[in-house]
């Protein structure tokens, strides 16, 4: 196996990961903030996928399937959420939904 | 005939259970058909069985009925069995004679008062725990009588509850007499666990075989018996009560706090004699504890101006007499006393009450006066009654029985002149404060006018308990008077006869004629002071020394001050000091603690979901860095 080292798609994989985090910190609508969930979703994948070619086990290829699956399931719930809220409060500010200040 | 006998106090607990669960709906005259009713049936039913008893008696002179087991546990038995023997034929009649003839007038009595039901249902559940109290064959079930009646006393007391000090008065009637209660279970566990058997006889045949005279653990046992016999007989130490129990209705204090539940007391140490000859140091005890009761609670009659105090005091005076009798052994005289007592002083009771509803709710004697022309029945009734307190001789039933208990305090065996002496001057002071309450009530300008008359229910209870406490006495006259014993020979038996170390038929009369002397001169001081010369009575009470006297005898020798420095305001002070409750303190602090974290940590909640990304990222960089530097 030779080809890229493997510190480049780890990389890649925190560069997307902090992407998706600071995404995720700074916007306030809720479609976004679902989209950034999905990229950090994906850079965990993506370093599942690397560890997997690192040790030359199927398991990593296995976990990102698993993954996509539970980030489809979850976009899923999300955006029947969000068009919930939407309904609901005509608005998809998350900091102007936070009525469950204790 | 004797069968009958789980009829007597069956009857009383039926109307009490009748009158409870329909006592509001029934009507006044229905109430009292079953409430008198059903003691005037309990009455027959016990003349039957007495009448029975004496023309052919069982063998032994005992009858014991078993009605049911009533525990069965680990070696101890107890059953609901009644005991009948001529100490309790003795109380039985008594108990449901007067309680009937108080009944019938209260009937009248408490007509107008609206809690006429529930009056009639406390007083029928009053006699059925007295009757189980004394037909009791363990000493279990006389104490559930114990409790009963105690529960009964403290019912009626407070029977006018809206008014706070009637409810003051039945706390402290329960609370002081609770002070003796538990002492006398105490002495009962000793007992139980001596003997393993609460039965009375089979522990009257064991406690000799056992217990050595004068032995710690008989003085210990007795002196625990004792105690409760005090509290619930109101003697010194225990006496304050029985004034203060005066605020129930008359009726009340003719039945529970004159005629029978203040001689529990009596009845419990006759019926524990064995037990208690074992322990000549308490006998002593209870001889100079009447001895003193008597002349403490006479001296303070003297000065009370309620007619009912005067009354109460004069009540807790003649049961000192009854242990006086106990303490010397002279158990038949001290029963004697009782029944006589129990007729002449209900008698008193329910001709003062009759005097309190014809003026009005009136208790003080000052304001009375005259009555003797108003209202002349009850005035010769009650004279008789008086009579019979102040034992005038040989008319009166006090007399005999008076004479009795203070000949066998000279004579007997355990007697002592000294007593005799206090007996004596006893006396002196009944006749004293006897015939001042007749001569200020009766006697005299008329200073209130009456505004009814009794109706026949009154009347006829006052006339036959009249008749009795002149002539109740004949059962027993002194053998150089005649000498009849119809009394003591059927007493003696359940109890031992006195002892007496030598007969003397001409001391006896020295010492008859010696009171009945003291008792005239009682009754013309009592003359001279409060009808022929009352200034000089108020210039006596001028002075320092006789205000310090009747203050102090007004408040019955300062026991209620002295307790209530003693034992009431200590516990009030230490209450104050933990009003916040020290023990609590750490709970209330667990809590305080709980919930000032509780705002601290809601304030991070604040409902933004950025924020608690944020914090979520921290942590977890937080944790990474942890493990890494680790």
């Amino acid at each position: 196996m030779s080809g890229i080292p493997e510190q480049y798609p780890l990389f890649l994989a925190v560069l997307l990961f902090l992407l998706g985090l600071t995404g995720l910190l700074v916007r306030r609508n809720i479609v976004f903030m679902l989209l950034s969930i999905e990229i950090m979703l994906n850079a965990a994948g993506l370093a599942f996928v690397v560890a997997g070619a690192r040790w030359s086990q199927p398991d990593g290829q296995v976990m990102f399937i698993f993954i996509l699956t539970m980030a489809a399931a979850e976009v899923a719930v999300g955006l029947a959420l969000i068009l919930q809220i939407y309904q609901r409060f005509k608005s998809l500010d998350s900091d102007v939904l936070s009525k469950m200040r204790g | 005939m004797l069968n009958l006998l789980w009829l007597i106090p069956t009857l009383p607990f039926t109307g009490f259970l009748v009158l409870t669960v329909a006592g509001s709906r029934l009507s006044r005259k229905a109430i009292a058909i079953i409430g008198v009713g059903s003691i005037g049936i309990s009455a027959f039913t016990s003349l039957s069985v007495a009448v029975n008893f004496l023309f052919s008696p069982p063998p032994g002179y005992s009858f014991h009925q078993l009605l049911w087991n009533w525990l069965n546990v680990a070696g101890f038995k107890a059953s609901i069995a009644f005991h009948l023997d001529a100490l309790s034929i003795v109380f039985i009649l008594v108990i449901t004679f007067v309680g009937f003839l108080i009944h019938l007038y209260s009937s009248e009595f408490m007509w107008e008062d609206e809690g006429y039901s529930r009056f009639f249902a406390y007083m029928n559940l009053f006699i059925g725990s007295m009757l189980i109290l004394v037909l009791a064959d363990n000493l279990l079930l006389l104490y559930l009588g114990w409790e009963g009646v105690g529960l009964c006393s403290y019912l009626l007391i407070g029977f006018w509850y809206k008014d706070a000090r009637n409810g003051y008065a039945a706390r402290k009637a329960f609370v002081v007499t609770r002070v003796g209660d538990t002492a006398m279970a105490v002495g009962l566990f000793i007992l139980l666990a001596s003997f393993s058997t609460l039965d009375i006889s089979e522990l009257m045949q064991q406690v000799p075989e056992h217990w050595t005279t004068s032995s710690e653990i008989a003085v210990l046992t007795t002196a625990l018996l004792l105690a409760g016999a005090l509290g619930k007989s109101a003697q010194l130490p225990l006496q304050t009560w029985l004034p203060d129990a005066m605020a129930g209705p008359t009726p009340v204090s003719a039945l529970i706090h004159a005629a029978t539940m203040v001689t529990a007391g009596v009845y419990l140490i006759a019926r524990l004699h064995v037990v208690f000859t074992l322990a000549p140091q308490v006998q002593a005890a209870i001889a100079i504890i009447g001895a003193v009761t008597l002349l403490v609670a006479g001296f303070s009659a003297l000065a009370q101006s309620d007619i009912k105090r005067v009354l109460a005091y004069s009540t807790i005076s003649q049961i000192g007499y009854m242990f006086l009798a106990l303490g010397v052994g002279a158990w038949s005289a001290a029963v004697f006393h009782f029944m006589t007592h129990a007729f002449f002083k209900a008698l008193l009771f329910l001709g003062a009450g009759a005097i309190i509803i014809t003026l009005h709710h009136e208790h003080n004697m000052f304001k009375m006066g005259g009555l003797r022309r108003q209202l002349p029945l009850i005035f010769w009734t009650f004279l008789m009654g008086s009579a019979s307190l102040a034992a005038l001789p040989l008319v009166t039933a006090g007399f005999y029985s008076k004479d009795m208990i203070l000949w066998f305090t000279w004579s007997a065996g355990k007697g002592d002149p000294l007593l005799w002496g206090a007996g004596i001057l006893g006396a002196f002071i009944t006749g004293l404060y006897t015939f001042r309450m007749v001569f200020v009530a009766f006697f005299g300008e008329a200073r209130k006018s009456i505004t009814r008359r009794p109706g026949w229910k009154i009347r006829a209870p006052l006339i036959i308990l009249a008749i009795l406490s002149l002539t109740s006495g004949f059962v027993e006259i002194p053998h150089n008077l005649g000498g009849k014993a119809f009394f003591s020979d059927f007493i003696t038996t359940v109890l031992p006869t006195v002892h007496i170390p030598i007969e003397n038929s001409s001391l006896e009369t020295r010492l008859q004629v010696i009171s009945t002397l003291v008792v005239f001169a009682g009754i013309i001081l009592a003359y001279i002071m409060y009808l022929k010369n009352l200034d000089l009575t108020e210039r006596i009470v001028k002075t320092a020394v006789g205000a310090f006297f009747k203050h102090f005898w007004f408040s019955g020798w300062g026991f209620d001050g002295l307790y209530n420095l003693v034992f009431v305001q200590p516990v009030i002070w230490v209450a104050r000091i933990n009003r916040n409750d020290f023990i609590d303190q750490i709970y209330t602090g667990v809590a305080r603690l709980i919930r000032n974290l509780h705002q601290l940590f809601s304030r991070s909640q604040t409902g933004q979901m950025r924020r608690y990304a944020m914090a979520i990222a921290f942590g977890a960089i937080l944790t990474i860095t942890v493990v890494v530097v680790i």
